[in-house]
């Protein structure tokens, strides 16, 4: 009974030190120096830590600028996606008007629409309004999020209507109602919602590689390529440097709320 | 008095699900249409007009051995992303689950472990695979040297790119099916292998086939089509290591319509490909709708 254990528990450790390799090898290589690197030799850890790799990505690159349009795209999009999506999940959730089936019929059709499918009519539209290479091109395509909707509407389904017949005994309208009572009861899908909305888009390289062409609107991603390609490949430490700065926020993130971020990210799942 | 109440309860219906409705619509649903327009043209980004050319630009991607490569590139790391990603997950899972019990600490630092390469930003681990790959210079093949190999070149090699995307693909998403299935494995009752050991099913072989593995039935099939969605969505590492290359041997879908749509300008050829690749994930997502609508409840 204890062989199989063992056996078992001796797997798992592999398995996760093969998960664990690349992100061990991208903070290693960013403290060699270039002679630790190019040799044939092989060196699990750097001799010491060197922080010059750290300086150089944070000197050379504009890595700064990319971490901070990631924020800004990031915030951007989830403040219009919750502008949105909360009231128009309240209404579909709470209220009875002509239409809400319609209305909730359109969300589920669109959870099966992966984005890949609108990116040419959107760049299409985008470039008619002269918007490609701005904030704007790599905001705008997002901030109607079915998912969102979807995940809003079934946490206030499970809210008593008494709880908003009171309000609105209070005098409350229907827009204090969504924000000041339904919204702040509904945090863990908010959370939930916004983990996987920043992730998503703090990651995604397909739209900020069509939308936007100067390195100054780049975000994370998107840099890290600039970086890595004008280089040419010589310049090893620095680049994984910058790979290390670049994963930070989300490994961080994760690590300080592993339930969240894990019942964010499999939440969805549930979108196309 | 009346009919001013209803007006204006109707004014803030509009107003609350109004604007969602409007941006859905002209952001998601009127761009499906325009694609699935353009794939019958032969349109070009930029162009004054375009000509109607019925299937052609079909026939272009499913008919020609050559134009085919990125759907057969598609199918194939699918091919090799679904079952290894699915059935290692499986594993992970019952290891940590079995673990759980003994050592939680450890079996909870060895889920986040797992889980890491989920959240992290996938293109700069890509960076970071490609160092390990690299044909001289990298970890695994200095490994491979070390105990007296040749290594190949993992990403330049035609026979070989796919697979090792594919193992790329299977790391980052591995971590995914076993938050899955662990979540499926802690809402068995106990009390069925209780039964079970009473019928006889005592080994854990017998006890997996008789009581886990129909027990996690939805939880698979959901879980395969997650993952099927996602590994026809392969964009980062192709984007980044191989750009579809060499020769197109690693030439996908989202990597295609990128390439013909942005790079080229053919719109109406991405478009096409666009449509197919849809195709392909309508097909497993309407499946998986199947799934929850016998499980969740609308009201």
């Amino acid at each position: 009974m204890r062989a199989p254990r063992l056996l078992s528990f001796a797997l798992l450790l592999i398995g996760a030190a093969v998960v664990l390799l690349p992100f061990y090898w991208m903070v290693s290589l960013s403290f060699k120096a270039p002679d630790e690197i190019f040799t044939p030799t092989l060196d699990l850890w750097p001799n010491a830590l060197r922080w010059q790799n750290y300086a150089a990505a944070l000197s050379r690159t504009n890595l700064l600028l990319y971490l901070w349009n990631g924020t800004v795209v990031c915030a951007g999009i989830l403040v219009f996606q919750l502008l949105f999506a909360v009231p128009c999940a309240y209404a579909l959730a709470q209220r009875r008007f002509r239409g809400r089936t319609l209305v909730f019929g359109l969300i589920l059709a669109g959870l099966l629409v992966p984005f890949h499918v609108t990116a040419i009519p959107l760049f299409l539209g985008l470039a008619r309004f002269g918007l490609i290479d701005t904030y704007a091109a790599l905001i705008v395509p997002f901030i109607a999020s079915v998912f969102g909707m979807f995940l809003f509407r079934q946490a206030f389904a499970v809210m008593p209507a008494a709880l908003f017949d009171a309000a609105r005994v209070d005098g409350l309208s229907e827009f204090q109602i969504v924000w000041r009572i339904a919204f702040p009861l509904a945090l863990p899908a908010a959370t939930a919602f916004g983990i996987f909305s920043v992730v998503a888009h703090w990651n995604d390289l397909f739209w900020p590689l069509i939308a936007t062409t100067s390195p100054d609107l780049a975000t994370p991603p998107r840099g890290i390529l600039y970086f890595r390609d004008r280089e040419s490949g010589d310049d090893v430490g620095p680049l994984m440097a910058a790979a290390v700065l670049v994963v930070a926020p989300m490994v961080v993130g994760f690590l300080m709320a592993q339930r969240a971020f894990i019942r964010g990210i499999a939440a969805g799942g549930l979108k196309g | 008095m009346r009919l001013n109440r209803s007006v204006r309860e109707g004014l803030t219906d509009l107003l609350l699900a109004g604007p969602a409705t409007a941006v859905m619509v002209l952001l998601i649903f009127l761009p499906v249409g325009i694609v699935a327009v353009l794939s019958f043209t032969d349109y070009q980004f930029g162009a004054a007009s375009f000509r109607w050319v019925g299937w052609d630009n079909y026939r272009a991607i499913l008919a020609d051995p050559f134009g085919r490569r990125a759907l057969v590139n598609t199918l194939t790391y699918a091919a090799i992303t679904i079952p290894a990603s699915i059935s290692l997950g499986l594993l992970v899972a019952i290891g940590l689950h079995g673990l759980t019990r003994h050592q939680p600490r450890l079996a909870a630092v060895l889920r986040a472990v797992y889980f890491l390469p989920v959240a992290a930003t996938l293109v700069a681990m890509a960076v970071a695979w490609q160092m390990i790959l690299h044909p001289t210079l990298g970890l695994v093949n200095q490994a491979l040297g070390a105990a007296g190999l040749e290594g190949p070149s993992w990403l330049s090699d035609r026979a070989l790119v796919i697979w090792t995307l594919a193992a790329i693909g299977i790391w980052q998403s591995v971590g995914y099916n076993m938050v899955l299935f662990l979540a499926g494995l802690a809402a068995i009752p106990p009390h069925l292998y209780d039964a079970a050991a009473v019928d006889g099913a005592d080994r854990p072989w017998d006890r997996f086939w008789t009581v886990t593995w129909p027990m996690l039935g939805p939880v698979t099939l959901f879980v395969t089509v997650v993952t099927a969605t996602s590994a026809f969505r392969v964009f980062e590492t192709v984007a980044t290591l191989t750009q579809g290359g060499p020769a197109f041997a690693s030439d996908v879908l989202v990597y295609a319509i990128y390439r013909e749509g942005f790079v080229y300008f053919k719109a109406g050829h991405a478009s096409a490909l666009t449509m197919v690749f849809f195709a392909l994930v309508l097909l497993f997502t309407a499946l998986k709708f199947r799934v929850l609508e016998t499980q969740v409840h609308y009201r």
